[in-house]
């Protein structure tokens, strides 16, 4: 199958004052893949992912990301329409869930969109139409089918901020997929699991990507999760892109092994 | 006894009209987490547009009552949330993002502008409306007092009543409402999950707008006489109506409103009615002191 080009980061810059963040940064994301993002602390991963959804407005370059034929400017749309127009979904460092809403509301809050366009903008709900009753049913059922898959269906009514740290993590994967994205971005999903955790939620990136065919973008600190489950890899130091291949290549790569480990012979 | 219960008649009423302000209080504070001090002002302004709006039907020859009060309702509603949507677009959708308390400043500025704009377009004279619904019928005997409830009073509780649980349906039912409780808890993420932030913040202050706009009506048929300046007493009120029932909290809003209507109903029955305002401002204090998050509000959890 061949490969189809998802997101083009085209010349992405963003500078903070005299600091620059990311430098010139030029890589493409695949359909059907996932495609690491990796280097030292402070190299400039997580920035890359707010340039992508909208809290920053990169200081030059574009991101462009391509779905149906379609082109979305990334860089110039509001954060909302990242979401809904483009489909573009992330998860952060810091688990972000609405904490105060069950695990249920979470996933069916996360399908708004679609919610809002069947109830007639409101009016459906407020009116008792069958269509807009439909869709809560339709997004509820779908919803658990995600809290099945991540064994979380006996704990669906409990309060999210409830439930252990590992569970959290996967719960908010699972909220993003609920937006139906074509791009995941997913920030250090395994910060803070142990290895089995690790492993386990390996595994779901992959079912992910194989069961819904969306691109995942993906910044992890674990390499046994990197390299295990990547389709291609991109270094990232000090901003700069010092490698961006097959994680095999990756592993054997000077400059890469130089980022990490610094010079030989300093 | 019967004494009594004509105040509890009273003062449901007047707590039926502060309720509808105290909501619009309410859910401004719960999703933007700042109070409105310019809802008083949204307040006035509904009862002006009402008392324009009927003098104007009564220029055109609509006479008919239930009509005339039903147009009247629906312009003032939507009227007055332009001008709730305004005072968002303008004090608060600037400045969001902005050091905490900015935004209470600009919106205690929209409250200072609307006030002298309508001093300035209206006077500061009071304007006056004839009673239009007279009569009402007798409750009982009872102690050799008779307990009546007029009309409006009646009108007034049952359209108040009628509006609360159209709105709590919209919260409860609606995914607006959804997108509100999200919004509430955190912005950025609401807006990453594709909801559109602005609107959902806008359409609370609409709908907060609207039912003020209710409660202008209602004192304008209940008492006949407005002036520029009812707002800010109206509105510090309905405040502590939504502090006392739990600020934040939609039937806690309505809670709270009816008790301070009840509260001044019964002060002013039994003691000095001048001193009114006194018992309702020490019920604040009070609730400050003791029970600070209201009657139905959540404890603030401190997040770790």
């Amino acid at each position: 199958m061949t490969r189809q080009s998802l997101l083009a980061v085209e010349n992405l810059s963003m500078r903070f004052g005299g600091v620059v963040a990311v430098d010139d940064l030029s890589f493409t994301a695949y359909r059907r893949e996932i495609t690491a993002i990796i280097g030292p602390n402070g190299a400039g991963k997580t920035t890359v992912f707010n340039c992508l959804t909208g809290f920053y407005r990169p200081t030059g370059g574009s991101l462009v990301l391509t779905q149906d034929d379609r082109n979305f400017q990334l860089e110039r749309l509001k954060g909302y329409r990242i979401a809904r127009d483009a489909g573009v979904a992330r998860t952060f460092q810091n688990v972000r869930l609405f904490a105060g809403m069950t695990v249920l509301e979470n996933l069916v809050v996360a399908q708004h969109v679609a919610l809002t366009r069947a109830s007639g903008y409101n009016l459906g709900g407020l009116l008792g139409l069958k269509r807009h009753q439909d869709a809560e049913r339709a997004a509820i059922v779908r919803a658990r089918e995600w809290l099945d898959l991540i064994d979380l269906t006996g704990r669906a009514d409990e309060v999210a901020g409830n439930l252990p740290y590992g569970a959290q993590r996967k719960l908010e994967i699972v909220r993003a997929m609920c937006t139906g994205p074509r791009l995941l971005c997913v920030d250090e999903p395994a910060a803070g699991l142990n290895p089995h955790e690790s492993a386990d939620l390996a595994r779901f990136l992959v079912l992910i990507r194989d069961r819904f065919g969306i691109g995942i973008l993906l910044i992890e600190h674990d390499m046994t999760v990197v390299m295990g489950i990547s389709d291609h890899v991109i270094v990232l130091n000090y901003g700069k892109k010092v490698a961006d291949a097959s994680p095999a290549e990756v592993r054997r790569d000077p400059a890469v092994i130089k980022a990490y480990l610094g010079e030989e012979g300093d | 006894m019967g004494y009594f219960l004509q105040q509890l008649v009273n003062g449901l009423t007047l707590g039926a009209i502060y309720a509808l302000i105290a909501i619009g209080y309410t859910m401004v504070y719960g999703i933007v987490g700042m109070i409105n001090f310019a809802h008083g002002e949204i307040f006035m302004i509904g009862a002006f547009i009402s008392l324009i709006f009927f003098v104007v039907l009564g220029v055109l020859g609509v006479t008919w009552l239930p009509l005339a009060l039903l147009l009247v309702l629906l312009l003032a509603m939507a009227l007055t949330a332009v001008y709730g949507w305004a005072v968002e677009r303008i004090a608060y959708r600037p400045l969001r993002g902005s050091f905490r308390l900015a935004p209470l400043i600009s919106a205690i500025g929209m409250s200072i502008f609307l006030q002298n704009y309508v001093l300035l377009v209206q006077g500061a004279h009071e304007k006056t409306l004839p009673p239009m619904i007279t009569g009402g019928f007798e409750l009982m005997q009872s102690g050799g007092f008779m307990v009546s409830v007029s009309w409006l009073q009646l009108i007034i509780v049952g359209v108040t009543l009628l509006l609360m649980v159209v709105f709590t349906a919209v919260i409860q039912l609606t995914p607006l409402g959804r997108a509100q409780r999200a919004t509430e808890q955190d912005m950025t993420m609401a807006a990453l999950l594709g909801i559109d932030v602005d609107r959902t913040i806008s359409l609370t202050f609409v709908i907060g707008a609207a039912l003020a706009a209710v409660a202008g009506l209602m004192v304008t048929l209940q008492y006949g006489v407005i002036d520029f300046f009812i707002g800010f007493l109206a509105g510090v009120k309905a405040f502590t109506a939504a502090v006392l029932g739990g600020i934040g909290s939609l039937p806690g809003a309505v809670l709270g409103g009816l008790l301070i209507g009840l509260i001044e109903a019964l002060w002013s029955g039994y003691c000095p009615s001048e001193y009114k305002d006194v018992a309702v401002y020490a019920v604040l204090i009070l609730v400050l002191m003791f029970r600070p998050t209201g009657l139905l509000g959540r404890p603030e959890v401190e997040k770790v």
